[in-house]
């Protein structure tokens, strides 16, 4: 057994305005680490935890440049340097006829990157999840609205955080085993 | 707090969603069709119907990889036949499923949550259909990798320079991002089917699909960065991908293909028979499967609407092609309007005319786009009428080139029938068992559309 076989604290709200006030207080009372759990985007709740900025856009960016540079470059390679092939008099680097690949594979690259770089980010696929645990958990992907405090946070108290969290007026409070 | 004042101007139109749905009845509605549901006989009876077909393409197919594409009615001068024709209507009616995922996610359009998830799914098995083709009718499919760049010990390379090449990187391209864009869409819909399976079994399997998705903020936010990105990206991929079909046309020197107006006119043809075939599905689905409350009038209106305004397009770009014929001064172009009029195909040139310019006028009336019945058939008539375009464009200029020594007819053979009705068949196979086994609507994007989902404003009054 670890030291803390606690993951966290979870709160259950019944509606999305209720988690993201309980979301603001919760991040305004200190907590760090908490996160928040709803069956579809809330506008203003990842802020409202602290998460302000991902690197989604940067990856997709690095991916898309990758496949562009490399379609052209490889199109070059082919056609100038090592299958030179002389088709109706046209020069060996006819760019025009380059681009179009080089769209394409920008694209898939640009794409891919941006769902395995969700995916990535996001840490999934992930088999097993401690939050999972709370039977009442399963309505998250329905019509409740969650909000957890980890047990790691520097401020967690397992009495002391479930009183701040019974204050914001939830459904109810379970501790989360990991 | 008061928010039921909060409805938008415009939704004073019939509804995107009938009133009365909380976040609970739209997940219960759409997934039960796939978790609890049971079997009717219709459904065994169509996928009957529909399996068999798709087995008489594997016939036509097997019947070809032994014999070649001699079975089929191609010969010089005319090539290119069945096959790419029936390539180029499927991916044209895979456009439709792009634009309403992509394009309109970037307008804002919110009435498309409701039919993007199957219109997404209707490209991909569309595409699927119409990769057959162009494989097929390499005479060698087997060989088909050789088209990829790949060090080999022929040291061979593609040729760049060919828009038939360019084909290749599209269509492949295409086919992999929307599937992606597909997929990214359903994982929260995987977990919510996950989350409400009864058995175990069942469970596992939507469980490995959504990958532990559990909705957290953090997730959300990373996944509406990449969803908006993916959007962002297959936008002008969908309008690039028929722009290079259309290339395979424009690049050549028949007369009829090579023409500046090919890449915009193949584009609104393709988005014209995309919402033909939404249409020709949505409308029975909603009705067998009672989902009247969430694909609305207001949804069959829209996509009518669309139809027409590219049915238009299309029709600008016969009427430049005609007045090209004569505008030009070129014999050979003018023989190709005297040709399509007067010769062996004008049939199918008036058959392509009234389906695809006069019929569909009728939907500037507001009673044919609401009935549903007129609506579907006047889709079906799109789709005939966008597949002899094709024909039209493929078959009439090959016919008929430069050299009258060189004139020949086409005739397709049971084969070429068997070939096409059989990808129809693959396509509804593929229709029919994805209504069953995945969450045709978006579940999570439908919730966002409900008033109880906003929560902007209602935090602003607060502060």
């Amino acid at each position: 057994m670890s030291e803390n076989p606690t993951y966290g604290l979870m709160a259950e709200f019944d509606s999305a305005k209720e988690l993201l006030a309980a979301a603001h207080k919760t991040h305004e009372a200190g907590y760090q680490k908490v996160d928040a759990y709803s069956p579809f985007p809330i506008e203003g709740l990842a802020e409202a935890i602290g998460f302000h900025k991902n690197h989604v856009a940067l990856v997709v960016l690095i991916g898309g440049l990758i496949g562009g540079i490399s379609a052209y470059a490889l199109q070059y390679w082919v056609a100038v340097i090592t299958y030179p092939v002389n088709i109706g008099g046209r020069p060996f680097h006819s760019w025009p006829s380059f681009i179009i690949v080089t769209f394409e594979l920008t694209i898939l690259f640009a794409g891919l990157s941006a769902a395995i770089g969700m995916l990535a980010l996001n840490g999934l696929p992930m088999p097993y999840h401690p939050v999972f645990n709370v039977p009442e958990f399963a309505r998250a992907s329905e019509n409740k609205f969650f909000l957890i405090v980890f047990s790691s946070d520097s401020k967690y108290d397992a009495a002391r955080t479930r009183s701040f969290l019974e204050g914001l007026a939830p459904r109810m409070v379970a501790e989360v085993p990991s | 707090m008061a928010t039921n004042t909060q409805i938008p101007v415009a939704d004073r139109r019939v509804p995107v969603i009938a009133p009365g749905h909380t976040f609970s009845t739209i997940g219960e509605k759409i997934s039960n069709i796939v978790l609890s549901r049971p079997v009717s006989l219709g459904w065994i009876l169509g996928f009957l119907i529909v399996f068999s077909m798709m087995n008489m393409l594997m016939m036509a197919l097997g019947y070809l990889f032994i014999k070649g594409t001699g079975i089929w009615g191609i010969n010089i001068p005319i090539g290119w036949g069945f096959a790419i024709v029936n390539f180029v209507w499927w991916i044209g009616i895979g456009h439709a499923g792009t634009l309403i995922s992509a394009i309109l996610c970037l307008l804002r359009q919110t009435w498309r949550n409701s039919i993007n998830r199957f219109a997404e799914a209707m490209t991909l098995f569309a595409v699927a259909c119409a990769g057959i083709f162009p494989l097929a009718h390499t005479g060698r499919p087997w060989l088909a990798y050789w088209l990829f760049p790949y060090p080999n010990t022929m040291q061979y390379w593609p040729n760049f320079r060919s828009p038939l090449v360019w084909d290749v990187f599209a269509v492949s391209t295409y086919f992999t991002i929307s599937l992606v864009f597909w997929f990214v869409g359903l994982i929260p819909d995987f977990a919510s089917l996950r989350d409400r399976a009864e058995s175990t079994f069942v469970q596992r399997i939507y469980g490995l699909l959504a990958m532990g998705w559990r909705g957290s903020a953090r997730h959300w936010h990373r996944y509406e960065t990449a969803y908006l990105l993916l959007a962002g990206l297959a936008t002008p991929l969908v309008l690039s991908v028929h722009t290079v079909v259309s290339f395979d046309f424009a690049v050549g020197i028949v007369p009829g293909w090579h023409t500046t107006i090919f890449p915009p006119y193949f584009v609104a043809g393709a988005i014209y028979s995309g919402f033909a075939m939404v249409l020709c599905l949505a409308i029975p689905i909603r009705r067998i499967y009672g989902l009247q409350d969430f694909i609305t009038m207001r949804h069959l209106e829209n996509a009518a609407k669309v139809m027409l305004a590219t049915g238009l397009i299309v029709a600008y770009g016969y009427g430049m092609e005609a007045f090209m014929g004569w505008y030009s001064g070129s014999q050979l172009d003018s023989f190709l309007l005297w040709n399509r009029l007067h010769g062996p195909y004008r049939l199918s040139y008036m058959a392509l005319l009234a389906c695809n310019i006069l019929i569909p006028q009728v939907l500037w009336l507001k009673k044919f786009r609401i009935s549903t019945g007129w609506l579907w058939l006047i889709s079906f008539v799109v789709l005939v009428g966008m597949w002899l375009e094709r024909f039209i464009i493929v078959v009439v200029s090959l016919s008929r080139d430069f050299l009258t020594s060189s004139f020949g007819m086409y005739y397709p053979t049971k084969w070429d029938w068997m070939t096409f009705a059989g990808t129809i068949g693959m396509f509804l196979t593929a229709m029919w068992l994805f209504v069953r086994i995945l969450p045709m609507i978006s579940i999570f994007e439908l919730r966002t559309l409900l008033p109880e989902s906003q929560v902007h404003e209602a935090a602003e009054v607060k502060q």
